[in-house]
């Protein structure tokens, strides 16, 4: 509600700001110490945090926005693909016959006639490598996980293909798979290594830990988790003479054109890889099999193919968020503060990816500890390669650090927030780097008035309301600010005024064209609708991953490039006739769709008149954001304090979230809607993770076994309370805009958070997620 | 998904023609049926529509109800006699599955869904006796979180998953059932199996054979009834346990009971055990207690779900305690 009050108030403080308006300067060109902050940042009532509404809304309530399966293509095939139902072993029957015989098939394309290509470049082990696994496509009788596709079906209808599919008879030579965790765990472990070695020992932990006159050391485990987006994953493919041409559901389009360029072997320009909309990625969306395959079969057949997985063709080939078992002891002295963290585990992954899910990130610099240990250690079973999942690390490590906290503070007699001051470390406790912007404390504060924390009764199970015990908890959100490096974008402005952003970069859903277009309109000194941002397509310029939350600042950092080029090249055009004559670059800045002087704005030229009195249609520049330097000078991220309110039923245990609030600390924020929707969205599924996500997987023989929505469970309108969200807008000076991402920090912080409620309401501690009912009973 | 032929019968005797031929099943909202085809647990050739059936929800003098087999769920749940006279009738069907389901779904089609035991949904990649009769049961020794702690066999431990059964099973209902054969009538009670050694076959029907109505006997002491379902989140999930219950107390003795459960057995549980050990017994929970306990003595609870016995003792003592405090 206040936000909307707000809103109002600086829509009308912007329009009286409009009439004195200044030029914007242009933006530094990199972000170290001792450089100046992005001028942007002391714009406060023009666009830069107004609750802009998602340019492509329209499009997406209208059914209009396309989506990969939704492109009509002259002779289109359908595919389908057949499963394998054993973890480990070969191939010794593939009888096809039925299938090619069924009505409508083209073509069955199995490991026998599957044209030769190179395994997937996975991902991290190169800069544009998008696999989820680095396994033979189709290439072999090898048999690596239950689910691994064994033959792809085309057929002139998707029901057809469906069909055929499940009439390839396959028979297996079964060999011995690694499948328990705890087999695997008893065989020993093998240190886990994500972009370097995850382990690291400041001082004594283990002694300072059993000197320490307050301590928890217990163990925290949380299960695996299938990707769920909400459209499918699927791509309609074509051949265009040398040409690949992909339509995908990708938040790597560029990575994807260069990964599918070397699995079959041709150069990179000739393929082109598009993704103008994206139901949802979550780190999801990347390169896996299905695309590989549809491409292979298309070349067989010279005819283009779309391949839509099924739900359960989602969780037998996408790889998902892996299990944890994690260790986390905090030694404390009477004050609270730390001597002692020590946050070590193990995560099994599989001997074809690269991905232990890295749970120790956010203890790196979340509390200033006398002494620290950490360490993720490996098991590499049989099974699907695990990926990248919505806060990968945070999500699941701020569950057992923040739940640990919460043991901490109950074993102190202190509340769970003074704890968390307490602790609050002047730099970084491991890297030792001075925070570019961290103000947890405030969000803190902030959050806890907000939410009526001092109503919080802090022995367990004090709040009942007929059946229904109630507590409150609290946690710790962190996730690091990113900025990869291959940032870029073309800034092109045409004699009407108006400018289109390209940049490779994605829309999922998260608002990137909304923002960007409001960012690059206020450097530009131009209105919303004279901004256009095209992008999802991997001919454009950069190679942004639409990961690591980085979009907002890496597609950022690339306009600010562009627009040094464009204002050199229109001062150029501009020439002596103009108000602007003989300025720098550094002199001027845009302003009501034009240039002018910063300190003399009365010498201003507009845009069209630069264009049209020198004859020319448009200007177009590319322009490639720095290396991102910052994140070496400074340690970096976004925070988050999360209050949770639950009830516990006394009598079945049902625990069901009734209140939440997320106070933010996410630098300046770029779009109050969007933004607050990431928020709200990341704690929803952060509520999932809490109560209820957990991908079945049999040990026996390594088959998912709840593959669909109604098994696998993922809250429902019931299950979400409504959702406070504040943010503190306190800029960073050493970021573009002054930004920090928004799109995974939701979801960290709240397992723990939901979980200390649940503690608050009833006195049980539940350390292994998900928190159902018949823990709590 | 199998190729099938697909037609519409014009009523029940149509039906029951056109469904002689083997390898036809009938059809009525397809919320089961069609998602079952499509994971391969079931291949019918032929289907045929049946949702032209009675869509009447006839009121007998006697305060009874006949309700044709093509009613929709939800015209059910919110019929006025349903929920004056039936209220935990109404209650179980809202607690299922979401509006749109339920908007689809028919009365006839709800009694024969078929069970969620997630080895039976594995066509390909799990052994299941209920699916293949002989080839043997991975939920056993798998993951049996949901499944059933009553009535189980060597050969199967599923559940039945429908709401609106375990209310109808606590009402006395009977079905009405039509083949070539002629009319009979089934109490619902008897409708469904136990599994034994033939868990290929959920419930008595032979083949061929049409539901055509549900009949509920007047029961004055259901208006003071309740359905409570508990589940792992507050919508469209399937019950871990629940319980239908009717009670009448009269001076603060038991008159009169009905108990059911779902969620715990290959059958909606009627609950025969618990209602002999409450009548003529104090409306108390020391009493609620027994009686629950009476009922579940014989349970026998799999790897994971041993939290089902104490979560249905809990919920019979709560739903009993409620409905006798209600009525005082
Ligand atoms: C995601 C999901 C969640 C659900 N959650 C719940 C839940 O929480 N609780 C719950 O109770 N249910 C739940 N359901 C199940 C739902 O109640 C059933 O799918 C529905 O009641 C079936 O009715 P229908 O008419 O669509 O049956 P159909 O799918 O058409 O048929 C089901 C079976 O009945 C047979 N049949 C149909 N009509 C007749 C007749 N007249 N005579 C003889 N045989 C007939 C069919 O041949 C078939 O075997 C859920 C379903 C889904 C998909």
């Amino acid at each position: 509600m206040s936000n909307f009050v707000e809103n109002a108030k600086q829509a009308v403080q912007g329009a009286a700001q409009a009439a004195m308006q200044k030029a914007v300067e242009l933006a530094p060109d990199s972000w170290i110490p001792g450089g100046r902050p992005d001028p942007l940042i002391d714009r406060k009532h023009g666009l830069i945090g107004a609750q802009t509404s998602r340019v492509d809304g329209s499009l997406k309530v209208r059914g209009a926005a396309p989506f990969a399966a939704e492109f009509p293509l002259e002779g289109l095939l359908y595919a389908a693909v057949t499963f394998s139902t054993i973890a480990k072993g070969r191939i010794t029957t593939l009888d096809t016959a039925e299938a090619e015989a069924a009505p409508g098939v083209v073509l069955v394309m199995t490991h026998r006639n599957a044209p030769r290509m190179r395994p997937m470049p996975l991902f991290l082990t190169s800069q544009k490598a998008a696999g989820g696994d680095d396994l033979p496509v189709m290439q072999d009788d090898r048999i690596h996980w239950n689910g691994q596709p064994v033959a792809l079906v085309l057929a002139e209808t998707q029901e057809q293909a469906d069909h055929a599919a499940s009439l390839v008879r396959v028979a297996y030579e079964v060999e011995p798979a690694l499948l328990s965790f705890a087999e695997a765990k008893a065989k020993g472990t093998e240190p886990g290594i994500f972009m370097g070695p995850m382990k690291l020992e400041i001082g004594d932990p283990e002694a300072a830990l059993a000197a320490a006159p307050h301590k928890v050391d217990t163990v925290y485990r949380t299960p695996r988790h299938s990707h769920n987006a909400i459209e499918l994953h699927a791509a309609t493919v074509a051949w265009q003479g040398d040409t690949l041409r992909v339509h995908d559901a990708s938040q790597a389009v560029a990575h994807t054109a260069w990964s599918l360029a070397e699995i079959f072997g041709i150069d990179e320009s000739n393929v082109h890889v598009t993704s103008p909309f994206v139901g949802g990625g979550f780190g999801g969306k990347s390169l896996w099999h299905h695309q590989v395959l549809a491409a292979a079969a298309s070349k067989l057949t010279g005819r283009p193919v779309r391949i839509v997985l099924s739900r359960e063709g989602v969780y037998r080939l996408v790889g998902g968020r892996t299990l944890t078992e994690q260790r986390l002891a905090l030694g404390a002295r009477d004050d609270g503060t730390l001597d002692a963290i020590i946050h070590t585990g193990t995560v099994a992954m599989t001997p074809h990816n690269a991905m232990p899910e890295p749970f120790i990130l956010p203890t790196q610099s979340a509390y200033a500890a006398r002494s620290i240990k950490l360490d993720v250690e490996v098991v590499k079973l049989d099974m699907l390669a695990n990926t990248f999942m919505r806060a990968p690390g945070e999500s699941v490590g701020t569950f057992a650090l923040e739940s640990a906290m919460d043991e901490l503070a109950v074993e102190l007699g202190m509340d769970p927030v003074e704890l968390r001051i307490r602790n609050e470390p002047e730099k970084d406790p491991t890297s030792g780097l001075p925070f570019s912007s961290r103000h947890i404390v405030d969000a803190y504060r902030m959050g806890a008035e907000r939410f009526g924390w001092s109503a919080r009764s802090a022995t367990p199970g004090m709040r009942r309301e007929g059946e229904w015990l109630i507590g409150m908890g609290v946690a710790t959100a962190t996730y690091p600010y990113h900025r990869m490096p291959g940032g870029a974008a073309r800034l092109t402005l045409t004699r009407d005024g108006r400018v289109t952003v390209e940049a490779a970069a994605h829309e999922m859903g998260m608002g990137t064209a909304t923002a960007q277009s409001q960012i690059t309109a206020e450097r530009l000194g131009l209105s919303l609708d004279q901004v256009t941002v095209h992008y999802g397509d991997s001919a454009m310029p950069g190679m942004i991953l639409a990961g690591g939350s980085q979009q907002t600042a890496s597609i950022g950092a690339a306009v600010i490039a562009a627009q040094r080029e464009l204002v050199a090249e229109l001062l150029k055009l501009a020439g002596n006739d103009s108000p602007l004559a003989g300025l720098k670059p550094d002199e001027v800045g845009g302003m009501n769709g034009g240039l002018a002087k910063l300190d003399e704005p009365d010498r201003f030229e507009s845009y069209v008149s630069i264009l049209t009195r020198a004859n020319s249609d448009e200007v177009s520049v590319v322009g490639n954001a720095p290396m991102p330097l910052e994140t070496q000078h400074w340690s970096m991220h976004s925070y988050g304090a999360m209050f949770c309110e639950v009830r516990v039923n006394a009598i079945t245990g049902e625990p069901r979230v009734s209140r939440f609030l997320g106070s933010f600390d996410c630098g300046r924020i770029i779009n109050a809607k969007t933004a607050a929707s990431q928020f709200r969205g990341g704690i929803i599924m952060g509520l999932g993770l809490a109560l209820m996500e957990e991908t079945v997987f049999d040990e026996r023989s390594g088959r998912i076994m709840n593959p669909s929505m109604a098994e696998y469970h993922v809250p429902v309108h019931m299950d979400v309370p409504e959702i406070d969200v504040i943010w503190t807008d306190i800029a960073d000076p050493h970021t573009p805009m002054g930004a920090h991402g928004v799109g995974e920090i939701g979801i960290t912080g709240v397992g723990a958070a939901v979980a200390n409620a649940v503690y608050n309401a009833t006195g049980k501690r539940v350390r292994d997620l998900p928190i159902t009912l018949d823990k709590l009973m | 998904m199998n190729p099938f032929s697909y037609s519409r019968a014009a009523g029940a005797a149509d039906a029951i023609r056109l469904g002689a031929v083997a390898g036809t099943k009938y059809l009525g909202g397809g919320t089961n049926l069609v998602d079952l085809m499509r994971e391969g647990a079931e291949h019918p050739e032929a289907l045929v529509d049946v949702t032209a059936l009675s869509r009447e929800i006839e009121e007998r003098e006697d305060g009874g109800l006949m309700i044709g087999a093509a009613v929709r769920n939800t015209a059910l749940a919110e019929h006025r006699a349903v929920r004056q006279r039936y209220p935990m009738l109404s209650r179980a069907i809202l607690a299922g599955a979401s509006a749109q389901i339920r908007n689809m779904a028919t009365i006839g089609g709800n009694l024969l869904q078929r069970t969620r035991c997630t080895y039976f949904y594995d066509g390909e990649g799990s052994r299941c006796n209920k699916r293949e009769p002989g080839q043997g049961c991975d939920a056993i020794d798998g993951f049996n979180r949901n499944h059933a702690i009553l009535g189980a066999s060597p050969a199967c431990v599923a559940t039945h998953p429908s709401d609106m059964c375990v209310a109808l099973a606590a009402l006395d209902a009977s079905v009405h059932i039509e083949g070539r054969s002629g009319k009979r009538s089934v109490p619902l009670v008897e409708l469904h199996r136990l599994p034994d050694g033939r868990p290929d076959l959920d419930t008595v029907l032979e083949p061929g054979e049409l539901i055509t109505a549900i009949e509920l006997p007047a029961l004055p002491l259901a208006s003071r009834s309740t359905y409570r379902k508990v589940r792992d989140r507050a919508s469209y999930a399937f019950a871990l346990v629940s319980v239908a219950a009717a009670l009448e107390v009269e001076s603060g003795t038991v008159k009169d009971v009905r108990l059911a459960l779902g969620g715990v057995a290959h059958k909606p549980w009627r609950a025969w055990r618990a209602e002999e050990a409450l009548r003529g017994q104090p409306a108390s929970e020391d009493a609620f207690r027994a009686a629950a306990e009476a009922e579940l003595a014989d349970a026998s609870p799999l790897k994971d779900n041993a939290f089902k016995v104490e979560l249905a003792r809990r919920t019979i003592v709560a739903v009993l305690g409620d409905l006798a405090g209600a009525g005082r």
